[in-house]
């Protein structure tokens, strides 16, 4: 985890479809860097409602301080896409800061979504992880704690210890154990375009 | 050791409520406050609280059936938001004149038409004349600790409170919340004791019509009129500041933190300019008032924490030495300008306190108010020449 950071807000913005737990990740995040000694966290979802496939938005606070600010995110640090598919139709990177962090949940390599801007790119597969470790409810691959993983691993801005107990928090038992699982496998096949720097 | 969970306003109104021993639930389902009796009904059906949860068809019935149990003796517990508040409103004024000490959340959200599901203040504002206690949240740790501390103030002085706190901004973000020990709560806000229990031996009817003049029950003791009723509610609104202080002071000295103050007040240490909002726009506005203090200006911000009774005596004292007050507000009394932009004025007239006052309408219907907006909002009215009539509109062009 890096420490010593400056003393400011950082924005995490989340994009998903509706079912795929991009709000639940939201808050399991704010849970874990709490446990990670920031004393500001904050999660919400996208203000609104909400209907499963559609696209939708949920966003992480994270500081150092108490977070003041709880209007909507209009900049963001990092952002996560859940479905890469919704970078075709959501203007996902608007927001993103220059030299902002870009995490897809993809095969592909990070190259392959960066055309020479200015910005750091992780991809990370997450739906074949949790194929293969059996993180599937009904039908539907789970991949939002998978994601948590890969956040940690391209951010450093929380360790995998404390997102490890927040899964725990949020699930019962037998399925803390394979989401556990899922972003752990997540965290180590992370591919990181460049060391990025909060 | 201290537990901390990160949770939402709502979760954190349930636990108030759960934490508070109450013995009646009695709510209805709307956006932005439908999980606290979703998550209350938990309770009560995992048995983790000792309450009865009554299904009811309409907010209406639900603030009648807390009327009901609280006449009874029971602690009881409602909550709501917007339109459903609006039809409770006949029931508001019955609670209040029938002087019931019940608490109630309300997660702040706009009323329709046009519809929103989105936060601003006008449905509380609008029953500000119904003879409830408003308090009003800046963040969700205050949500919990004013349930706790709303019944043990009702309960001292048998008038309602409504404990205000923005829909969605507060009620859907999650944030570190201390919760309060069990044992501490039993041990600052004990069981309730009626000041007057209603069972078969003795029948009552209370509330009947009231004349005019006083005149004796049925029992030949003389009785106040309708006039001395509505009178003791005033009187007693009017030294209720007391006791939310007392107990402000009360709970800080349990909980470690504190609330004997009606006023949340952020760098007013030698301010002319003040920022005057209320709930979580406080937040938005001490960052924004930073920023003002950055480019030179003697900025600070005062939040209205109590709404009813309203604070005018250490209102005045707050803004004795300030030339410029810029008030926003999330709601508005349509025809004239905002609540707390007319209510503050009135509370200076007397004292003499002139300054330059500029109300701003903001975020109704959700609209998102950054501390950026605030400080532009801030400077504009800074660099206005002589007073403006009639509030001005954030944000909005057409």
């Amino acid at each position: 985890m890096i420490e010593n950071y400056e003393k400011r807000v950082i924005n995490v913005t989340w994009h998903g479809r509706g079912g795929q737990g991009a709000v639940t990740a939201a808050m399991i995040l704010a849970n874990a860097a709490y446990l990670d000694g920031y004393e500001g966290v904050t999660a919400a979802p996208f203000f609104g409602v909400e209907r499963r496939g559609a696209p939708i938005t949920a966003t992480t606070r994270l500081s150092r301080v108490p977070i003041r600010s709880l209007s909507q995110t209009t900049k963001s640090d990092v952002i996560i896409v859940l479905d890469e598919r919704l970078i075709q139709t959501v203007d996902v990177m608007a927001g993103l800061r220059p030299q902002g962090l870009l995490i897809v949940n993809s095969s592909r390599s990070p190259e392959a979504f960066c055309n020479g801007e200015n910005l750091v790119v992780a991809t990370s597969d997450a739906n074949a992880i949790a194929r293969e470790i059996g993180l599937v409810v009904a039908g539907t691959v789970l991949i939002n704690t998978p994601m948590l993983g890969a956040f940690s691993r391209a951010s450093r801005l929380v360790t995998m210890k404390s997102l490890e107990r927040a899964i725990g928090d949020n699930f019962k038992k037998k399925a803390a154990v394979v989401n556990v699982q899922g972003a752990r496998r997540t965290y180590e096949v992370t591919k990181i375009g460049q060391t990025w720097q909060p | 050791m201290v537990k901390v969970r990160i949770i939402n306003g709502n979760e954190a109104a349930a636990l108030g409520a759960k934490l508070s021993g109450v013995q009646v639930v009695a709510a209805y389902p709307i956006t932005p406050q439908s999980k606290i009796p979703e998550t209350l009904a938990k309770y009560v059906e995992s048995g983790e609280l000792k309450a009865e949860f009554i299904r009811v068809e309409s907010e209406h019935s639900a603030l009648t059936v807390c009327i009901s149990a609280s006449t009874v003796g029971a602690r009881v517990f409602t909550a709501t938001a917007a339109n459903g508040l609006a039809y409770m409103h006949e029931q508001l004024h019955w609670a209040a004149g029938a002087r019931l000490p019940i608490v109630m959340a309300l997660a702040n959200r706009g009323l329709g038409a046009p519809w929103t599901i989105f936060n601003d203040m006008q449905d509380s504002i609008a029953q500000r004349d119904t003879g409830w206690m408003q308090v009003y949240c800046r963040d969700n740790q205050e949500i919990i600790d004013s349930i706790i501390m709303g019944y043990k103030i009702s309960e001292q002085i048998h008038v309602p409170m409504m404990v205000c706190f923005d829909g969605f901004v507060l009620s859907h973000t999650v944030m570190p919340v201390e919760l309060p020990d069990q044992e501490r709560v039993d041990a600052f806000l004990p069981a309730y004791k009626p000041h007057l229990q209603v069972d078969g031996p003795e029948p009552l009817n209370i509330n009947p019509v009231m004349l005019a003049e006083p005149r004796a029950d049925a029992r030949g003791v003389a009785c106040p009129s309708y006039m001395g009723f509505r009178m003791r509610l005033q009187k007693t609104l009017e030294g209720a500041e007391d006791v939310i202080l007392q107990v402000g002071r009360e709970f800080g000295d349990l909980f470690g933190r504190h609330y004997g103050y009606l006023l949340w007040e952020y760098r007013t240490d030698g301010a002319d300019t003040i920022l005057l909002t209320m709930g979580s726009l406080a937040n938005e506005a001490s960052l924004a008032a930073d920023q003002l203090r950055e480019k030179g200006y003697k900025a600070g911000v005062v939040a209205l924490r109590v709404f009813r009774p309203f604070p005018a005596e250490a209102l005045r004292k707050a803004l004795s030495q300030v030339e410029n007050l810029i008030v926003f507000d999330k709601n508005i009394s349509y025809g004239y300008e905002g609540a707390t932009c007319t209510e503050t004025k009135a509370a200076l007239f007397d004292s003499g306190l002139r300054p330059v006052i500029t109300n701003f309408i903001v975020g109704l219907g959700g609209k998102s108010v950054s501390p950026a907006d605030l400080q532009s909002a801030a400077l504009a009215a800074l660099q206005q020449k002589g007073r403006i009539n009639g509030p001005q509109w954030l944000g909005v062009a057409v």
